[in-house]
């Protein structure tokens, strides 16, 4: 038996959501009794995949993403390794990919997991529902049995073992999609989704350009950039920075909230972040009821304040 | 050009959740249901493609009597065909709601099968994609543009930090992202029109599937829970913004071990 993890690797290393994919993979397959084993299109993903317990790389001459290539290259690894747990980090790739392969094995499969284990022969897994506004435990019973992992649900934990093996498994070219370019976006800004710590500001804001404090204090912190639905509708920045309901749903380490006044539907999407500060010059704002440190003043001072005490603060 | 457009309806974001009385599913007492808002991304995408290059938009939904709103809704807005799966989608997997959705696909005629990147609430991105496979079609996930000529389309997948540009060959799978256009409202002629068009209703089996086929065949939620409630912590004054900077700090640095 064994437990698959698919692993993207970028600039010659694993993505984060792949080695914390690969960590609660080894603590599934500990408690069943399984292999822990990494599927990659990269044989540089395997010093990496052993660090994090695989004993195996299963490797698919695949190129770059394709969903296609990559559902049958996976398709394949499953084969090959018997695996009755397959596991993806919640990447973008790693979403387009799981329901296209469960559909292909007649499998179960969980989204955007952030609990999961291995119980009476089962696995189970928990996951947001209605944007983090309840939680649902669902059980899998095919095999194999496959979810995508919520990125900074699971800490990346090494296991110190040995470079894996590899195992070459075939790739099939047949596509009905090509990816003519990809365009960077503008600047190097850090996606919300994989972020350890998040500035969003809000209408508080008052326009538009007034997002330069809070990309100043972002950028100071090492932070992503987040932002309310509110100032997503009105044009003040692009929608890949909201989070909520219908934008991203996200847990960082830390959050900070800036002229946001915590809509039911932004709440759902930030109120599993581990610690949240929020400022806001209304003493009634409902953030303040879920954050851990709440500022009752004005943005337009306080952030300013604040981005010359991170700097002084990082320097030290 | 013709397009289906898989609906799915959804309680309404504002909804404060209760969990029903078997601890499985919400409580749908007073619930108002809306249409997923990714779908309505999706459904102006294929009305403007039918209004540039003619033929039909179909919407499609599966689930009790109350989704024929979500389909009315719809084509008050502009779809011009409606195909109802009558059946209880609530104890379906993802997988069972594709197959359902797949074989009612195949008796419209179509060119694009588009769908919301996710249903709200639910927020499982998983059907798109699974009747994709099924249907042997290509898909391309998370859109935020998207151009249809020469018999192929060329669409923008929106990926962590970039963006893709990728061709896939029709009939494909879209699955819309917010920003992929500007959804317009229902007319008051559209509502009348609207009015005067039939909902085509099919039962499961009708489809040649059976309940075995799609309740609770590898997915089954065994428990839905409230998260807990957060109390909120401490709340200061931030009238002296130093002040306020040097606290904030303090607690990223020695709470939150941020710095």
């Amino acid at each position: 038996m064994t437990v698959l993890v698919f692993c993207e690797v970028l600039d010659g290393k694993l993505k984060k959501a792949s080695r914390e994919a690969l960590s609660i993979g080894r603590k599934l397959a500990e408690a069943a009794g399984a292999d822990l084993a990494a599927f990659a299109t990269d044989r540089a993903a395997a010093d990496d995949a052993g660090r994090y317990g695989a004993k195996k790389l299963y490797v698919a001459d695949a190129g770059a993403y394709n969903t296609e290539t990559y559902t049958a290259a996976m398709q394949a690894a499953i084969t090959a390794s018997s695996a009755s747990i397959v596991l993806l980090g919640g990447t973008s790739n790693g979403r387009d990919l799981a329901p296209r392969l469960a559909a292909r094995l007649d499998a179960g499969v969980a989204s955007d997991v952030d609990r999961l284990e291995w119980t009476g022969g089962k696995l189970r897994a928990r996951r947001p529902v209605y944007s983090g506004k309840a939680f649902a435990t669902v059980e899998i019973s095919s095999s194999p049995a496959i979810a995508t992992t919520r990125i900074n649900a699971f800490p990346a934990e090494e296991s110190g073992g040995g470079a894996a093996e590899v195992v070459e498994v075939s790739a099939s070219s047949d596509s009905k999609t090509k990816v003519v370019e990809t365009k960077i976006s503008e600047g190097d800004e850090l996606s919300i989704v994989e972020a350890d710590i998040i500035v969003s500001g809000g209408r508080g804001l008052k326009e538009g350009a007034n997002f330069s404090i809070i990309r100043d204090l972002a950028h100071a912190i090492g932070g992503a950039v987040g932002a309310s639905r509110a100032t997503v509708d009105a044009g003040w920045i692009d929608h890949q920075h909201q989070v909520g309901q219908t934008g991203r749903v996200v847990s960082p380490n830390l959050y900070v909230a800036a002229g946001v006044s915590g809509a039911i539907q932004h709440l759902a999407g930030m109120s599993s972040s581990k610690h949240i500060v929020a400022i806001n010059k209304d003493p009634e704002a409902p953030i303040f009821r879920i954050a851990d440190l709440g500022v009752v003043g004005d943005l337009f001072t306080i952030i300013p304040a604040l981005t010359e005490e991170v700097k002084k603060a990082k320097a030290h | 050009m013709n397009s289906v457009v898989c609906i799915a309806q959804v309680p309404d974001t504002e909804t404060r959740i209760k969990i029903g009385g078997d601890g499985r599913h919400i409580d749908d007492t007073g619930i108002k249901y809306i249409v997923s808002p990714y779908d309505e991304y999706a459904l102006e995408e294929a009305i403007r493609l039918k209004e540039k290059q003619g033929g039909d938009v179909t919407v499609l939904a599966f689930g009790p009597d109350r989704v024929q709103q979500a389909l009315r809704e719809s084509l008050a807005r502009g779809a011009t065909k409606a195909l109802h799966v009558k059946g209880e989608s609530a104890d379906a997997d993802s997988l069972g709601i594709a197959k359902v959705l797949a074989a009612a696909i195949k008796t419209v005629p179509h060119d694009l099968v588009f769908f919301g990147k996710q249903g709200v609430g639910t927020d499982n991105s998983l059907v798109g994609p699974m009747v994709a496979e099924i249907l042997g079609y290509p898909q391309v996930n998370v859109v935020t543009h998207l151009e249809v000529a020469d018999g192929k389309v060329t669409a923008h997948r929106e990926i962590e930090g970039a963006e893709e540009i990728i061709e896939a060959s029709m009939p494909a799978v879209i699955t819309a992202q917010k920003g992929m256009n500007e959804p317009r409202y229902a007319s008051l002629k559209g509502i009348m029109a609207a009015k005067k068009i039939t909902i085509d209703s099919k039962s499961v089996s009708d489809l040649g599937l059976a309940d075995s086929d799609i309740v609770n065949q590898r997915v089954t939620v065994v428990s839905l829970e409230l998260p807990p409630e957060k109390s909120g912590g401490r709340k200061i004054d931030g009238a002296d913004p130093a002040a306020a900077a040097k606290e904030i700090v303090r607690y990223m640095k020695e709470e939150a071990k941020a710095l």
